[in-house]
């Protein structure tokens, strides 16, 4: 009786279990770059580089401007001083 | 001035030239491969947005209830910073989505309520710089509120359905990932440190040149 239960519990369940364990279908011609979707044919290495350089480009933009403003700010401070002396 | 920075400047210099080669080490993710390494100062430039905007709601308290000058100035600085690493978040994500998900921007919760973090910090700064006399005051309100926002922003893919990532899945990288990773987020930490302290040094000098215009108007 056991053994009729499980050979009935793997005639029953075996072609799930196969089912899901089944590999994928074959390739079954060849598929050229171009037909592939667009995500899968833009290559990273671009887009990785750019974000790269962009951050190092606003970094360096903005101590730029940082070290702008303060030479124009101790710029008017020496001017203002010599205006002060003159007087 | 000098003492300050060189030690600074010399650890944020070694740190980004490291960088590449500990990114370049750490794996590769199942599904994205190359593309996913911009992570690695993706999410830094988020954390250290998330720091300035901290620093600069914070700041905005001590000088609406206190009225400080100094905190005022470090307000001003924090929040240029928060547009400057807000910018890099907004620009390096698209990159990295387009080739994840196939499209530069989708309008989610996450992407859309980011944007308009970084735009409220830029209307603070357009409020500082357009809005006349007693425009200090305005913007340190403009600063609570973006504040109060910021955790919203974050915790925004936990809470809706989104395109992007959960906030769970840093914590469970593995070693060889989370490693670059903390590298990176301490050289963009001590980067916002390096560039905080010389903005605020900017803006004492244009406070003692506002004192000076003044009394020699007298």
């Amino acid at each position: 009786m056991r053994l009729l239960t499980a050979l009935c519990s793997f005639v029953l369940l075996a072609p799930r279990v196969f089912a899901v364990q089944q590999a994928p279908p074959g390739q079954s011609e060849y598929v050229p770059i171009k037909d592939l979707p667009p995500t899968d044919q833009m290559p990273a290495a671009p887009l990785l580089i750019a974000a790269y350089a962009f951050v190092w480009i606003a970094v360096m933009f903005y101590l730029w401007t940082i070290w702008r403003r303060l030479n124009r700010v101790e710029a008017e401070m020496g001017a203002l001083a010599r205006k002060t002396a003159g007087r | 001035m000098r003492k300050v920075f060189g030690l600074p400047v010399v650890v944020v210099g070694a740190l980004f030239a490291a960088a590449p080669y500990f990114i370049a080490q750490a794996p590769y993710e199942s599904t994205m491969g190359l593309i996913q390494k911009i992570m690695y100062f993706h999410v830094p430039s988020w954390i250290a947005m998330y720091a300035a905007i901290l620093v600069c709601g914070v700041s905005s308290a001590i000088y609406l209830f206190q009225n400080k000058p100094a905190a005022d100035r470090y307000a001003v600085s924090a929040a240029e910073l928060t547009v400057l690493f807000g910018s890099m978040g907004l620009v390096t994500g698209p990159l990295w989505g387009r080739k994840a998900w196939g499209v530069w921007w989708e309008w989610d919760v996450r992407l859309t309520s980011a944007l308009l973090l970084e735009l409220i910090f830029v209307a603070y700064l357009l409020v500082r710089k357009y809005g006349g006399p007693g425009s200090e005051k305005l913007a340190a309100a403009a600063a609570l509120f973006g504040m109060a926002v910021a955790p919203f922003v974050y915790k925004s893919v936990d809470i809706w359905r989104t395109v992007h990532p959960k906030t769970s899945v840093v914590p469970t990288l593995p070693k060889v990932m989370a490693g670059p990773l903390a590298l990176t987020a301490l050289a963009f930490l001590l980067l916002f440190f390096v560039l905080l302290t010389l903005r605020a040094r900017l803006a004492e000098r244009q406070a003692v040149l506002d004192e000076l215009y003044l009394a020699h108007e007298d």
